[in-house]
């Protein structure tokens, strides 16, 4: 099909040790990725996997010390800081806690106004892009004056979404942008996150530890174990017929919502650990 | 999701007051602000208000008691007091600025840099303080007078930077916590420069601290400027308070008085500038906090340190959130019957209109669990599901009698085998909790004291309640330690909590739960913060215990997966009420409640997996 958007080709990302002289820890041992415009990759993982140091690599926000992450044909490993600046409206996020990655200090209004003035964008237009931004995102126009405190965990993470798509980029890393929320206001965010990309066609990194999630958003996924990727493939297929150890194993681990289906998984998760 | 969620009994206050108007609404506010405007005022006209010029000394009226000509009398040298008291607020107000501007300037700069970009500056800027702060400050402003001569500004400069490291640490402090805030982040994906961010975001969390600060530095710079002229180590022509008081003190046989008037200047001054300190840190922090979530940690008769996660939802009011499921007010409880798998054994806990409520700080009452009852039988695993805030914890929390301050059970009775607990005493609780109801917290790590190694926190609950020895309760815990699966229970044992994983730590509080036998466990979202193959673990190691022991169980949970893997009966709460309790399977499968449907229906598990790129009905990216 077309060609890929973003590139992630052999990425290392290692973090200095702690104390004098310590090994550097290394986060990601040559990762390779890529996602397609309009796509959605999820990529799948528990803590300590990697998952989201390599959004963040993506993000710019974390060290890469080998491989390289091509955007639109453009190598942005080691961007300066003013390239990557000017790169904020190609790649943007939405982090996982709502209640601390919005200035607790701002109105939703200068929230979303901040990254358009940057831009370049005059202060009416930003006025009337941002009443269209919440309309997006479903929030309505008289949350403009309201501090983020004002908003339920679900809301807030609609403005973060808001600010992610002010710059109308084509890439969006969304870290565990649900993780934090109630079983209800999930699926009803994660249904925004999917009704957005149909209509802007943007493409999502999506990191997430829930399978469920996983397999609700992504087009593709991508299975993290201990800084590698282990698996990846269309979601329907990984995320039902597993093919890797350790994603059988992630994925036998989750509870079914059934009591009787949870009971044959439990034996079926049973038998495949002691098999191995 | 342990949040417990107390709503506002009142809106906030609105926060984008004017701090001056909030300031002058307190009495202790108005009084200290009035008394430094008079003296900024009489610092600025004092010299030309004075009647007479302060350094003019008549020698005919030394030491000249208080009359017409001499408002206030004259000093030791005949000079006028009152124009020298003038000339002096002046002089010893300006002296105390330029320590406190340099001490601003040096300490926030270089403070906000360190802390931003943390590197090698931050290296060089710490060393330099702590330097800094090693020096003892007298002697530097000793030496300084002796090689560049008796200035007062000189002397105030130099003070000003040995003042610095004050800023500098509080600075510094501030901005490597608001650092690691994601919207510091998400500013930098935005395309902020590094200028705009912390002029934007992380000086706004400095400011507030910075101010604070200012008002108590200012009264050490006037107190140490006194004393320093005190010494005899200023400029004998210019007039300070603390000249004066010199002055003063050589006259205190012949005239008494004179001390008075410097003292009372110094000493007014600075309680005027330590009791507008505390004013602006009770008004500004209240309205700058960023937390959303107080801690409390309360302790439990394990032994171990329970967090009560109390999580205030503000404000909001006339906003309505969309994504919340409506609540339906008929206010009665669909219960199931019994299905054939039901423990026909009798109740270890009846609770019976349980009510749970906070007392607010303006005097008011929010009542949060509003009558709920529930029957745990013997051997049996009670799931408790709800949303945030839906007082599921605080039901718990209120059957263990360990309700965050302010917290208490209003109302209704809790059963436990004959003994009623409902806003029981800590006498009644001694006998009960952490003997026979065990208590699994949701975070593992911070329910640990990481002071003591696992094993002290293991033993102790073993020797206070069954009173076993030192060598007993050891081998015990070794025992239990080996029994929830822990590898080398030795090694655990004499670690410290944060040197084991989360897994481990959530397995040593289950050894530290089980350790009594008790038959009741109360399990606060025990999985919620473990990684979901640690989670088919633990899960598996509370199934084996349970059927081990017959413990019954309250699991409070919003895991639909959790309740069908552990539950035999659920409960699923909504806003303080139950509305719906039955057999596992008949809440899954015959789910009565809409609550409860729109729950089930929210759970993503069951749905089809996105189809790849372009195969989505006919829509093309």
């Amino acid at each position: 099909m077309s060609t890929p958007l973003l590139t992630i080709d052999d990425l290392v990302v290692e973090y200095p040790g702690k104390g004098f002289r310590a090994k550097p820890f290394r986060a990601l041992k040559g990762v390779s990725l890529d996602i397609l415009p309009g796509e959605t990759v999820g990529l799948v993982g528990e803590s300590g996997s990697g998952k989201t140091t390599l959004g963040r690599a993506a993000l710019g926000l974390a060290p890469v010390s080998g491989g390289k992450i091509t955007y639109d044909g453009r190598d942005i490993s080691h961007l300066g800081r003013s390239a990557r600046r000017a790169l904020s409206s190609e790649i943007q996020v939405v982090f996982q806690d709502p209640y601390s990655s919005l200035n607790p200090s701002m109105t939703v209004e200068q929230i979303l106004i901040e990254p358009l003035t940057v831009a370049g964008v005059s202060a009416s237009d930003a006025k009337k892009r941002v009443r269209d931004l919440l309309d997006q995102v479903g929030l309505p126009g008289d949350a403009r004056n309201r501090l983020p405190r004002e908003f339920s965990g679900g809301q807030r993470q609609r403005v973060a979404i808001a600010r992610a798509l002010a710059l109308q980029p084509r890439l969006i890393v969304c870290d565990e942008p649900v993780s934090a929320l109630d079983l209800s206001t999930q699926a009803r965010v994660l249904d925004l996150f999917i009704d957005i990309q149909n209509r802007t066609g943007v493409a999502y990194l999506f990191v997430t530890h829930d399978l469920a999630v996983v397999r609700h958003i992504s087009h593709r996924v991508a299975v993290m174990y201990k800084g590698e990727i282990v698996e990846t493939g269309d979601a329907d297929r990984v995320t039902s017929a597993p093919e890797h150890p350790y994603t059988q194993r992630l994925f036998m681990a989750a509870p079914v919502p059934d009591p009787d289906r949870q009971e044959e998984r439990r034996a079926a998760r049973r038998a495949l650990l002691s098999a191995s | 999701m342990t949040a417990i969620d107390v709503p506002p009994a009142v809106p906030v206050a609105p926060v984008r007051v004017a701090l001056f108007r909030r300031l002058t609404r307190r009495p202790l506010g108005l009084i200290s602000l009035g008394f430094l405007a008079l003296v900024a005022v009489l610092a600025i006209i004092g010299p030309l208000i004075a009647p007479q010029d302060p350094n003019f000394a008549d020698i005919r009226a030394i030491l000249a008691s208080p009359s017409g000509a001499h408002l206030l009398g004259t000093d030791g040298s005949g000079r006028d007091v009152l124009s020298r008291l003038l000339a002096a607020t002046q002089t010893s107000i300006a002296a105390a600025l330029i320590a406190l501007v340099v001490a601003v300037v040096l300490g926030v700069v270089s403070g906000l840099i360190a802390g931003y970009y943390q590197g090698w500056f931050n290296t060089a800027a710490t060393w330099v303080t702590e330097l800094n702060m090693a020096l003892p400050g007298i002697v530097v402003l000793l030496a300084a007078r002796a090689v560049l001569g008796p200035s007062v500004w000189l002397s105030m400069v130099i003070f000003g930077i040995l003042l610095a490291p004050a800023y500098f640490r509080l600075v510094y402090a501030s901005v490597t916590a608001v650092r690691s805030e994601l919207y510091v982040d998400a500013a930098r994906v935005s395309g902020l420069s590094d200028l705009r961010i912390i002029g934007r975001h992380v000086f706004s969390v400095v400011r507030a601290p910075i101010i604070i600060q200012s008002a108590i530095i200012a009264g050490i710079a006037i107190a140490i400027q006194s004393g320093l002229e005190f010494l005899g180590l200023g400029d004998v022509n210019v007039p300070t308070w603390g000249s004066m008081l010199t002055d003063g003190f050589k006259n205190i046989y012949k005239n008494p008085v004179l001390l008075v008037w410097p003292s009372l200047a110094i000493a007014l001054t600075c309680i005027a500038l330590t009791l507008l300190a505390n004013v602006l840190r009770d008004e500004l922090e209240r309205t700058v906090t960023v937390r959303r979530r107080r801690r409390r940690a309360v302790l439990t008769a394990t032994g171990s340190i329970a967090t009560a996660t109390t999580s205030v939802a503000l404000g909001g009011g006339d906003l309505t959130d969309p994504d919340e499921i409506p609540e339906v007010a008929d206010g009665d409880v669909i219960v199931h019957r019994e299905d054939a798998r039901s423990k026909s054994t009798e109740p270890v806990l009846r609770v019976r209109d349980l009510r749970v409520g906070y007392d607010q700080a303006d005097g008011s009452h929010i009542e949060v669990v509003h009558g709920v009852s529930l029957d745990i039988r013997k051997g049996e695993v009670h799931g408790l599901i709800g949303e945030s805030g839906s007082g599921k914890t605080q039901t718990a929390f209120g059957v263990l009698g360990l309700l965050p301050r302010g917290g208490s059970v209003t109302g209704g009775t809790i059963s436990f085998d004959g003994v009623d607990l409902a806003d029981a005493s800590e006498r009644v609780y001694a006998g009960v909790r952490g003997k026979r109801i065990g208590y699994i917290p949701q975070e593992p790590m911070s329910n640990l004291d990481p002071a003591f190694t696992i094993g002290s926190q293991l033993v102790e609950p073993l020797r206070k309640h069954l009173h076993l020895s030192a060598k007993d309760a050891r081998e015990r815990s070794l025992d239990l330690l080996a029994r929830v699966g822990i590898p080398e229970p030795k090694r655990t044992f004499d670690a410290y909590p944060f040197e084991v994983s989360g897994g481990m730590a959530q397995r040593v509080l289950i050894a530290g739960a089980i350790s009594t036998d008790p038959e009741l466990i109360i399990a606060d979202e025990p999985t919620t913060a473990l990684d979901v193959t640690v989670q088919a673990e633990v899960l598996e190691l509370l199934r084996d215990l349970q059927q081990e022991r017959h413990m019954a169980m309250l699991l409070v949970t919003h895991n639909f997966g959790v309740v069908a893997d552990l539950c035999d009966r659920v409960t699923v709460m909504q806003n303080g009420r139950f509305v719906e309790q039955g057999p596992v399977r008949a809440i899954f499968n015959d789910a009565q409640h809409p609550y409860t449907r729109a729950l089930l229906d929210a759970i993503l598990d069951e749905g089809p997996a996105r189809p790849p790129l372009g195969a989505e009905n006919g829509v093309v990216a």
